[in-house]
């Protein structure tokens, strides 16, 4: 039974939700409204989990002293202070409204320090670029051009460039860079999204028919 | 000339750090601007909001977080105040925690009123956050504009917006009864809405609002993706389940020109593109480098 009432759980909320697209029923509509607000609360619920999880294994790093063992002690005091700042010394409801502690929070140094971590990837991509974008072969010489075609194309000094360079109107590097993006691209990624949808409904079907067990854990 | 690209090839990383530095932050201080030239797909997006009529109500859905700020950000300010200019009415979630965030974020700074407070038949409403204004314009919370906040589900959040809003959204992000406010009035399912705008870092985003939104439930819905997302939405633009799509930093200073609102996007195309240029010809002088020091190896 540990087993039968998942796979038959999954079987019904996932005929449901096939059904209901192809044959709108009010009573199909409300099981799949049903099942959808399961899932938003099941979703919330993993946030918690994810949160306390977090917290497990920050406080086994620390009792047990592994590596780096300070950074766990940051993370649970940066997990306390936010969490307590925002349930109690925000205006309760409204902790998101500009103005709130919480919200200084947000703004003083959850922002900057994402946008640092961020930020620092222009760095780094620079970087890697110069020292492993080799045109070795046929393959990475055709996506090196297309690299360079569509990073000047993107920019404004692409169309200066081109206007230098007396390139045919029409044929200026940011239409060239246009070309490459609606047509070799979008090519590209039709085939990847076909693959993807194939993919994922003989996955799925796997798993609603019950051939597809993996999910459930164990063997 | 072999030492010298032996040279290029062992050049400290922290020098070409230094470059990129300086070709972003020099134009940012130097207040330097680029003319640019507006795409199809911006102009798209542009026309399809210009298309609205006044009292038309928008969804839009902010899908991202600070990390992407910088692409972002400009987007949702330039169409905030497009919006308000159009008295279009619209409707804030966020299917990322930190989006309706964001958003409020924004409409604090595109907010041109002075002080903290206005009081208003005896209530006393915030600036930025009750009440915005834009040039001529003001916008009141619950009337014009409200932000019902973020909702954990992903796609399944957009598919149970398609029966019913107040199911997903009982309360506002401030805990207020989403149905006590007038803007709400009419408003029952995402069919009643007349437009999508979604700006995206990933997932859920774009792929799902048009999977889920506009191929099920026909609203249109145009985006705004980061510049490493756009190319992956671009098969939804060319067969027209995608209405305008705005791609980086430069879709978001091409509808700032659209629009007229020139602000951070175009502030810092400047700085885009002089790194664009830097890794272009750092990629160069790498392959230059590389295929010389290589060559004389193999003879050797």
């Amino acid at each position: 039974m540990k087993r039968e009432i998942p796979l038959l759980l999954t079987a019904i909320v996932g005929f449901t939700f096939l059904i209901q697209f192809f044959i709108p029923h009010p009573f199909l509509r409300f099981l799949a409204d049903m099942f959808s607000d399961w899932f938003s609360i099941i979703a919330a619920a993993a946030i918690w989990l994810g949160a306390l999880n977090l917290i497990r294994v920050s406080l086994e790093k620390i009792n047990k002293k592994e590596s780096d063992w300070f950074y766990a002690i940051v993370t649970i005091a940066s997990f306390l202070l936010i969490v307590i700042i925002g349930f109690f010394f925000s205006g309760g409801r409204s902790f998101q409204d500009p103005g709130t502690r919480f919200d200084w929070i947000y703004l003083n140094i959850y922002t900057p320090l994402m946008a640092t971590m961020f930020a620092m990837l222009a760095f780094f991509v620079a970087s890697a670029s110069y020292r492993a974008f080799r045109a070795r072969n046929a393959q990475a010489t055709v996506l090196l051009l297309a690299a360079f075609l569509v990073m000047l194309g993107r920019t404004p000094f692409g169309d200066w460039l081109s206007s230098i360079v007396f390139l045919p109107k029409g044929w200026g590097i940011s239409n060239i860079s246009n070309i490459i993006m609606n047509y070799f691209n979008v090519a590209g990624q039709r085939a990847i999204m076909i693959g993807i949808a194939l993919g994922t409904v003989s996955t799925s079907l796997r798993i609603i028919l019950g051939i597809e067990r993996t999910y459930l854990g164990g063997d | 000339m072999q030492k010298l690209f032996r040279i290029l090839l062992s050049i400290d990383r922290r020098i070409i750090f230094l470059v990129i530095f300086l070709a972003l932050t020099v134009p940012i201080f130097l207040r330097m601007k680029i003319d640019i030239d507006v795409t199809r797909e911006v102009q798209i997006f542009y026309d399809a909001i210009e298309a609205l009529p006044s009292g038309s109500r928008v969804l839009v859905s902010c899908d991202y977080d600070p990390g992407s700020e910088p692409e972002l950000q400009p987007m949702a300010e330039t169409a905030f105040k497009h919006f308000i200019r159009k008295k279009i009415r619209f409707a804030i979630i966020g299917l990322w925690p930190q989006g309706p965030t964001q958003a409020s974020r924004a409409l604090v700074m595109i907010n041109e009123a002075k002080g903290r407070y206005i009081i208003e038949n005896n209530d006393t409403l915030t600036v930025g956050r009750d009440i915005v204004v834009v040039g001529q314009d003001t916008i009141r919370y619950g009337k014009d504009f409200i932000n019902l906040g973020f909702q954990s589900g992903n796609e399944l959040v957009i598919q149970r917006l398609g029966s019913s809003i107040t199911a997903v959204f009982p309360n506002d992000f401030r805990g207020v009864a989403t149905s006590s406010y007038p803007i709400m009035s009419g408003l029952n399912r995402l069919a009643d809405f007349d437009f999508i705008f979604n700006l995206s870092a990933g997932y859920p985003g774009t792929v799902e609002w048009v999977q889920f939104a506009v191929d099920r439930f026909h609203v249109p819905c145009g985006a705004g993706n980061t510049a490493v997302q756009a190319p992956q939405v671009y098969p939804y633009l060319d067969a027209g389940q995608l209405t305008g799509l705005m791609g980086g930093m430069k879709g978001g200073a091409e509808y700032e020109k659209l629009t007229g609102y020139t602000a951070k996007a175009t502030m810092s195309m400047v700085s885009q593109t002089a790194a664009h240029i830097f890794v272009v010809l750092f990629i160069v002088i790498g392959n230059l480098a590389y295929f010389m020091t290589r060559g004389k190896k193999e003879n050797h």
